[in-house]
Order: structure tokens, then sequence, then C-alpha cells
């Protein structure tokens, strides 16, 4: 049952990577990183408890904190072409 | 007896998880433009990702494993919403336009963002 649950999360990411080599624009891609970010989590899970190796849901819980930091610092990259800049008036993130 | 009936609770949130993380998935294969594509993801964040973790914790047998399933899906519940709502944010303020079936198609709006980037 994990198998087929890790099979099916399988596809669904080479789905999500399909989509952000395609784009079209860039918000398209970091909205797919983003989902494979967190189907990456699940199937660190899934895969822990499939090798009956529960110390992989620490690296899951290292991948969901990676995945919410890095889609932020990419989006302001993208928003202001630099880390360091402050946010501008009322459309800043 | 309990744990058969477990089992079985355990395997229908695992398969509905799967198929909701497929839906997910096809939908922002198939769905026409960004702001139509937050939408399966959003599907993928909560369901998909609520009822795998949802099966697992059914199957865990341990408390520490438990307690770190149960972090992993709060996080999750926090941040998705977070970063649905900052990547809709920016698209919206770099003044990407929202696809119209009868309008002006997606493309030559879609081609001046790729120059832009």
């Amino acid at each position: 049952m994990f198998a087929v649950t890790a099979f099916a999360v399988l596809i669904a990411l080479g789905i999500a990577l399909g989509r952000a080599f395609l784009g079209p624009t860039v918000f398209d891609r970091i909205l797919a990183v983003n989902s494979v970010g967190t189907k990456t989590v699940l199937l660190i899970a899934i895969l822990g408890f499939l090798t009956e190796r529960p110390e992989f849901l620490d690296i899951a819980i290292v991948y969901a904190l990676i995945n919410f930091i890095g889609v932020v610092a990419v989006l302001k990259f993208v928003k202001y072409g630099d880390l360091a800049a402050a946010s501008r008036g009322e459309d800043g993130l | 007896m309990i744990e058969l009936a477990l089992d079985i609770l355990s395997w229908f949130f695992l398969l509905t998880g799967s198929a909701f993380v497929l839906i997910g998935a096809f939908g922002m294969w198939r769905l026409p433009d960004f702001y139509s594509r937050l939408h399966p993801a959003g599907l993928t964040d909560t369901m998909g990702a609520g009822l795998v973790l949802l099966g697992l914790l059914l199957q865990a047998d341990n408390f520490t494993v438990g307690v770190k399933l149960a972090i992993i899906a709060v996080f999750l519940l926090v941040t998705s919403p977070t970063t649905g709502h900052a990547t809709a944010r920016a698209a919206l303020a770099s003044g990407l336009r929202i696809w119209q079936a009868s309008g002006k198609p997606h493309g030559a709006n879609a081609e001046r963002k790729d120059d832009d980037t």
C-alpha cells in the first residue's frame, strides 16, 4: 500500500516537473517548484514507512522548512532582483 | 480486530490522498493560466498531503513518529497558503493578466513575461 502511494506521488512529481520546464511564465515555474517540494516531503515520509526507517521523517521536516524559505527567497529575488532589497510600499511581498 | 479496522482506514486515507495528489498534478498540467493553476496546487498541498499524512499517522507504531508526522502536517498547512498567497500577489503586482476564454489570448502576454525574466 505504501508502494502504491509512493508511485502515485512519483507520477505527480513528474507532471509537476514538466510544468516547471514548460513555464510559460516565471510564476508558473515557481508554483511548480513549490509543488515539487511538497511532493518531495510526502515521498520521503512514505519512503520512511516503506523501508521501516522512521528517521526519514526528520529529513522530511527539514525539506519542508527549506522549501518554504527557498520559495519566498526566489519570489523576492524575481520581484526585486536583489535579496537584500527593502520592500517598497503596498505591493511588497 | 481493531488493528484490521485501523489498517483499512489508513489504506483508505492513503489511496484517497494519492488520488488527490494525482488530480492536483493533472490540474496543474491542463489548466490554462497561472491563476487557475494556483487552485490544483492548493488542492495538492491541503487535501493530498493532509490525507496521506493522516494515513501514515494511523500506521505509526510509536509516539515519536506520530508527533513528527503531526509537525510535518501542521507546517505544511501553515506554509503552503502563505507561499500560494505570496506567489499570486507577486504575479498580480508584476502585471500578469488573467486568462479569459473569449478575450485577449494568454500567449502574447506570456511571451512578454518570458522576455522580462
